[in-house]
């Protein structure tokens, strides 16, 4: 008895021991990081949190935000980013902005494109169409860098997926029960309004604008794209910059996930259907087994 | 286990059949009157789970390999094509590689029950050897596929994981060129990754076999750990395993469906949306995360041991974090199977589980600070686990006292009776 109660006491020590030499290692590490004074974890503050029409399980895309949204991108995001795999037709598809067809054959037809050559073998322009892409403001990416100080604004076709803070222990694990998924937009909004001057002693480089909630840096070179009244709403709703990048951000959720609506209802009816499944079946698991001792 | 057939052909094409292929008869022996131990618990219903997504991830990936094209220059497009596009394309390919992660949950579960309960001992050692095959194959697979998509993660996971093999002395760069086809991670790379990640799934579904195989000549070991002696301790197969493994496979879908529909891109690296360019590395390679424990053992060797290097070092360490499982038949010196009547065991099991969930979260981690020390310790232990706890648990341990049969210690556990005294006397069961 003596000697297994010597045994569990041993396999406790090794345990304890083992598990606080690790957390103690990881601490240090921590308690390392604060010292310095140089920010060296990105971004310097986390995104706040956006109450989004089209978060959680029943969520659905609020399509006048989609349609402002789309207002805010062609007036202003346009100018620099390209938004390659989003064509002209999604704009008028279900679980988008609501345009009609008519609608987006019009805002197409704003553009050109070259397709194809001539008769005569010169290179074809045409106005666009509902197949067609949205138009990129720079023919290739040195020309992009060229005229952006050297740096290369990023396609917007799936930036509200390919953007996300870390969450870190223990957010992450309450995340899948939330369940959030809101990271991208979350970020969108919270740097295109998170421009302000820099603290006292920080030096931001020549070009570079300081933004602490820049998720790979202090300072972006982007300079703040956004401010009150410089998009023109006509329904009512307050054209500040905060509204303008929740639109702008619901936006480019749906242009990263177009098929979020059917994704999530779909889920719902197959979830409730498996439940219910589930539910029969452990019924007659029940019943048959009923005899028989396990 | 298997004994002898009780099945008789009874209609016409079964009796034509039965003279020149009796593929009904192996059905039958395999799926219906296979006898079970009758105490199985819900941890026994993995093995069917696991075929389950063995299916759905080749039947989604024949589809979409319909749709997707393995060409450096468009495979991103193509993948982002099928999400838009394609009808139900967001479904397959969600389900896809949410159904990979499902994979590996399920598997690590199957893993953790066979080790609880001593799955893996005299007779089953081949068993449970097909099984750590069946592992290897499901990595190589999934490390393949996520190169896929050729996103930033894709990529870079790619060029850190195929550079490792250039540490194995000599033949490491021919290797590590056949293997990228080139000097660096390209077109060639995608195509045969591509080849391969359509490959392997059948080559783990041949073994799923042989593993199926060996487990109806052995028979299913059980939560007492002992051997079934009397067909009393067992019940066949269907209706009793069948009900309940479907019951618990719709209640992993279940949780499948959670990830899949409402959080399809929890599980994912966000870096993997953005097009794979060969110029920009991502501040942090992390690789999918059911690689975390293996990549922290991997990190984890900073220091030169004689003759080999640190890269070389941490690679020996991962490979052999998993090749060491073939040998756990023979290094586990305990005569008893089951957790259940191991006290000393059991602790040890909690810890070994344990450090594997930190091995994972180190493996998310920077390799920087304290974060090198700590995987450092997980690591020694993970090792020490295999090579020091478990031979000298069997010598040290006493072991509890074990039931002479499943069916008694059914029945003592049911105050007796042969039969449940009624549905509601037996509530506490579920």
């Amino acid at each position: 008895m003596t000697k297994t109660m010597i045994r569990w006491a041993a396999a406790a020590v090794l345990g304890v021991g083992l598990g606080f030499g690790g957390f103690a290692a990881v601490a240090q590490e921590e308690h390392g990081a604060e010292e310095a004074h140089a920010p060296t974890h990105f971004p310097i503050y986390k995104p706040e949190y956006v109450d989004w029409s089209f978060a959680g399980p029943f969520g659905t895309f609020d399509k006048g935000q989609l349609q402002r949204g789309y207002k805010v991108y062609k007036e202003v995001c346009a100018s620099c980013h390209s938004m390659s795999l989003v064509k002209f037709r999604n704009l008028a598809e279900e679980g988008g902005p609501g345009f009609t067809e008519e609608q987006a054959k019009v805002l197409a037809a704003e553009y050109t494109i070259v397709d194809g050559v001539d008769d005569s073998g010169e290179p074809l322009e045409r106005p666009r169409e509902l197949k067609d892409p949205f138009p990129s403001p720079f023919p290739n990416d040195n020309a992009a860098r060229a005229s952006n100080g050297g740096a290369l604004p990023p396609d917007f076709s799936l930036i509200a997926k390919a953007r996300a803070v870390e969450r870190g222990f223990p957010q992450f694990v309450f995340d899948i029960f939330v369940p959030y998924q809101e990271q991208g937009p979350d970020y969108i909004h919270a740097l295109l309004t998170g421009y302000q001057d820099p603290p006292e002693g920080v030096t931001v480089p020549e070009g570079q604008y300081y933004n602490p909630y820049f998720i790979s840096g202090m300072s972006l070179a982007m300079a703040p794209p956004l401010s009150d009244e410089v998009v023109e709403y006509t329904d009512g709703t307050p054209m500040t910059v905060d509204q303008y990048s929740k639109d702008v951000a619901a936006f480019l959720m749906w242009a990263a996930e177009p098929h979020l609506e059917a994704r999530k209802r779909l889920g719902f009816h197959a979830m409730i259907f498996m439940a219910v499944f589930a539910g029969l079946l452990y019924l007659t698991k029940r019943k048959v087994w009923r005899d028989v001792a396990h | 286990m298997s004994g002898h057939s009780t099945y008789e052909p009874r209609t016409g094409v079964e009796k034509w059949l039965e003279r020149r292929l009796p593929i009904v008869r192996l059905m039958h022996d395999t799926a219906v009157s296979y006898p079970t131990p009758r105490n199985l618990n819900y941890f026994w219903t993995f093995g069917a789970i696991l075929v389950f997504m063995l299916v759905v991830q080749i039947l989604t990936g024949v589809v979409l390999a319909m749709h997707y094209a393995a060409n450096s220059a468009v495979a991103f497009q193509s993948v982002e094509a099928i999400m838009r596009d394609v009808n139900w394309g967001w479904l397959l390919r969600y389900m896809h590689a949410n159904g990979a992660s499902m994979f590996f949950i399920a598997v690590f579960i199957h893993m953790f029950k066979a080790m609880y309960y001593g799955s893996y001992k005299e007779p089953r050692e081949l068993l449970w050897i097909l099984g750590v095959i069946i592992l290897l194959l499901m990595m190589a697979t999934a490390f393949m596929g996520y190169v896929l998509p050729w996103g930033q993660m894709s990529f870079w996971g790619a060029t850190v994981i195929t550079n490792f093999f250039t540490a194995i002395p000599l033949v490491g760069e021919p290797i590590q060129t056949l293997l990228i086809g080139g000097f660096a991670v390209d077109n060639a790379t995608l195509n045969r990754f591509f080849s391969l990640h359509y490959l392997l799934p059948f080559m783990i579904f041949g073994v799923v076999i042989l593993h199926i195989w060996a487990l109806h000549v052995s028979g299913q070991n059980n939560p007492l750990g002992i051997d079934t002696k009397s067909e009393k301790d067992t019940v066949p197969f269907t209706p009793y395993a069948t009900l309940k493994d479907v019951f618990a496979l719709v209640v992993f879908c279940l949780f499948f469906g959670w990830f899949l529909f409402f959080q399809p891109n929890y599980l994912g690296h966000p870096d993997n949306y953005i097009q794979a360019n060969p110029l920009v590395t991502p501040a942090h390679i992390v690789p999918e995360w059911y690689f975390l424990p293996f990549y922290a053992i991997l990190r984890a060797i900073t220091f030169d041991i004689g003759p080999i290097n640190s890269k070389l070092g941490g690679v020996i360490a991962m490979f052999g974090s998993i090749a060491i499982l073939v040998f756990l038949p023979w290094l586990d010196t305990s005569k008893v199977r089951s957790a259940r009547f191991r006290p000393l065991f059991k602790i040890f099991f909690w810890v070994f589980a344990i450090t594997c969930v930190m091995l994972g979260w180190l493996g998310s981690r920077p390799a920087e600070g304290g974060y090198v020390l700590a995987a450092q310790l997980f690591t020694a232990y993970y090792f020490a686990h295999f090579l020091i706890v478990l031979p000298l648990l069997g010598f040290l341990e006493t072991p509890k006292p074990l039931p002479t049969s499943i069916t008694d210690a059914v029945l003592a556990k049911n105050g007796g009776h042969a039969h449940p005294v009624g549905a509601a006397a037996s509530p506490e069961k579920h």
